[in-house]
């Protein structure tokens, strides 16, 4: 069942793809096939993790016996652990959420063709999903790649001089990125080498040898990795792609980025810190988790100051709380728990006020509060949204993110870290403060006029009003996030449970 | 015999290296990187004998598509653009041949005191990966147009390709052969946005200093 997600995205992309645009019935339904796939997709993951399916080990039928994970037939590597059992469904329901908004916002924009954005969307879905069940390292560099590159035409929607400079500088810092992280992939696999092992790129092998690896090319092969997948996951200072992103591209593709990329790309570096802690250099891993955790967290905090665009402001708000994911595990402990719970919250929230800063941009045709203020007259329901979205961000209660961030800041200290516990507070009110600014600006006031900047408005000088479908799916996160402030079902935390235990004791 | 005329393949890739810093013209930077690539093809088979099925098809990928596919891509991106020549690169060539000698040579160095198989040791692949990697960094930072940033990419790939070959037992051909793809497709789309950098940015030629629109 592992590889149902993953195939038919594709041949729903293949679909999209061929699909001729001269016939407008057909032009007209093929951004359908996104909520499509999106649905089966939920669908297939929601089966697999209810019946308990794809545990490593059990896919091939052999019992766990490492000789079924040798197929040259790549499924073979697919398996869902508990570490992919909780990103997975986050991942699903995320672009379940975009998906739906996906067909109403092309109508929207009908003076551009649907096709390549369809198709785009459609491998992206496959490409995540196979970042996250697969567990050949070698493997998930391909699917993160491609990953990466079905997103370029999201990010160039828009054909401007302005996305134009986005997308360049996401591919050509991402492909950077990419390179290092293949270095250190192979670094890996010489680790094993070395030390006169069969060098493998197999997870289940290499944490198995881990506590032989050779230990300088293991923390070579793990700096690497970290600046790499660093990049791509848009940690501080890797993080200069990410606002002209996410500034550029349509708010659903922030939302997809912010909401299901990233933590698709987070997965793939705690494999690696997984593989340390399997290798007992625990110690070494967290000290740079730590480290790189802090420092984007300040970055993201200082640079959300008087930050006048909004969705470089929710950018900017991603790199904060990437490096809290990251510091989160890095602490250690408890600390993880928090960080795991954390990862969910973020993915859903950021997700939902990408969407809803993406309506505000569509009713203004502008992105900086210099032009835009009053959005609760224009725009009420999406408004709203946005002021109870970056309560949300900001880890403010009833919102799940509060105890998320609480966990992280309860596992600091108790780890003895007082010093970062303090630091990150006071950089959290930062961005509290900061982010509070420029959204109350948005929000609140006289209601602008619209501009026509860069054909951003409904095609027709249609006037964009609040829909079901464009402020649905972010009601329903939000609500998502909400719940899991309140309640932690018994389940969810066995999940997070089992999957902190696999994170920092490395073993399966 | 045969690991003489390896080690001349590698000195190769070290001349490729330099020739890449040394010069202006766009199409010799294209062609430059496109010959690393088919060296690193041929060094391919050479080096891993006794896989010599894989590594033919591992070979014949990487000529095709770092000799053949990707070079067409960029030699037409180029053709949509006015520019031959870069212009006023951030660090001058003279300099950044200097930078790229210095490069090399702490390859040399680095690779001496790094703890390496034995049958890795005093091999000349392991600096010639890390100096290809270092000279791609260089172009990738010191040029300005968007074709000669996209062939320092290509650069500092050749370099991990050639790391990799360190490694044939650990990455099966399904995942090389993905890189590779992976690796047109970037390539192909970075063409599509070079060409459009031509079409909004009134200049004479991609020039990413121009991007300057994306500011704080």
């Amino acid at each position: 069942m592992l590889w149902v997600p993953i195939v038919v995205p594709l041949l729903l992309m293949l679909v999209a793809a061929s699909v001729p645009s001269s016939v407008a019935a057909t032009a007209r339904f093929r951004p359908l096939l996104v909520p499509l796939g999106g649905l089966i997709h939920l669908g297939v993951v929601t089966l697999m993790i209810v019946r308990g399916e794809g545990a490593p080990g059990q896919s091939a039928g052999q019992g766990g016996s490492s000789a079924g994970w040798d197929s040259s037939w790549g499924w073979g590597w697919l398996a869902l652990d508990d570490l992919s059992r909780l990103v997975l469904p986050l991942f699903s329901v995320v672009f379940f959420a975009c998906s739906l908004y996906v067909p109403v916002y092309l109508r929207l924009r009908q003076e551009r063709s649907n096709r390549v954005f369809s198709a785009a969307l459609l491998g992206f879905l496959a490409m995540g999903t196979l970042i996250v069940e697969t567990h050949h390292l070698g493997l998930m560099w391909v699917a993160l790649e491609a990953c990466a590159l079905a997103t370029a035409p999201l990010l160039f929607f828009n054909e401007n001089a302005r996305s134009l400079e986005a997308t360049w500088k996401y591919l050509l810092l991402g492909a950077v990125g990419i390179a290092l992280a293949l270095l250190g992939t192979l670094f890996l696999a010489y680790s094993a080498l070395y030390a006169g092992i069969e060098s493998t790129l197999v997870l289940d092998d290499v944490l198995r040898e881990a506590p032989r690896l050779s230990r300088p090319w293991l923390h070579g092969a793990f700096i690497l990795l970290f600046i790499g997948y660093g990049t791509k996951m848009g940690l501080a200072p890797m993080h200069t792609w990410k606002p002209d992103a996410y500034g550029e591209s349509p708010g659903v593709v922030g939302a997809l980025l912010a909401g299901g990329m990233t933590a698709c790309v987070f997965l793939a570096l705690l494999r690696f810190f997984q593989i340390c802690a399997a290798a007992n250099e625990l110690a070494f891993a967290r000290q740079i988790f730590v480290a790189g955790g802090l420092f984007s967290v300040g970055v993201g905090a200082a640079f959300m100051v008087r930050q006048g665009d909004y969705k470089r402001m929710l950018a900017y708000s991603s790199v904060e709380h990437m490096g809290l994911l990251v510091l989160g595990v890095g602490v250690g402990g408890v600390a993880v728990l928090g960080a795991l719970l954390h990862l969910l919250n973020n993915g859903l929230a950021k997700a939902a006020m990408f969407m809803a800063a993406g309506n505000i941009h569509r009713a203004y045709g502008a992105k900086t509060v210099d032009r835009v203020s009053g959005a609760l007259d224009r725009v009420p329901v999406s408004a709203t949204l946005f002021l109870a979205g970056f309560f949300a961000l900001t880890g403010t209660p009833p919102f799940g993110t509060f105890v998320s961030e609480f966990t992280i800041l309860r596992g600091a200290m108790a780890a003895g870290h007082v010093g970062i516990a303090a630091v990150l507070m006071g950089l959290l009110l930062l961005a509290f403060v900061a982010m509070g600014s420029t959204v109350l600006k948005v929000v609140h006031g006289p209601a602008t006029a619209s501009t026509e900047e860069d054909g951003a408005r409904g095609g027709g000088g249609v006037r964009f009003r609040d829909s079901l479908a464009t402020v649905g799916p972010a009601i329903a996160l939000l609500l998502g996030v909400c719940f899991l402030g309140l309640v932690v079902p018994t389940q969810l935390n066995a999940a997070l449970l089992a999957a902190a235990r696999m994170i920092e004791g490395g073993r399966p | 015999m045969k690991s003489s005329f390896v080690e001349a393949l590698l000195v190769v890739i070290f001349f490729l290296n330099l020739f890449v810093l040394g010069t202006s013209r766009l199409r010799s930077t294209i062609t430059a990187s496109a010959a690393q690539g088919v060296v690193a093809g041929f060094l391919t088979v050479l080096l891993h004998t006794n896989h010599l099925g894989r590594a033919l098809v591992v070979a014949g990928g990487t000529i095709a598509i770092k000799g053949a596919l990707i070079p067409t891509l960029l030699h037409r991106a180029l053709l949509s653009t006015k520019t031959r020549r870069e212009v006023e690169p951030y660090v001058g060539f003279s300099a950044s041949l200097l930078l790229g000698a210095v490069a090399t040579g702490a390859a040399i160095l680095f690779a001496e005191r790094l703890p390496l198989a034995i049958e890795h040791q005093g091999m000349l692949l392991v600096p010639a990966s890390m100096a290809t990697i270092l000279t791609g960094f260089i172009v990738l930072t010191t040029r300005r147009k968007a074709i000669t940033q996209v062939v320092g990419y290509l650069v500092l790939e050749n370099g991990v390709f050639l790391m990799a070959l360190l490694l044939h037992d650990a990455l099966p051909s399904l995942v090389e052969v993905g890189v590779l793809l992976d690796l047109l497709v970037a390539i192909f789309v970075l063409a599509i946005v070079i060409h459009h950098v031509q079409r909004d940015f009134s200049s004479d030629g991609a020039d990413v200093a121009e991007f300057h629109r994306l500011r704080e």
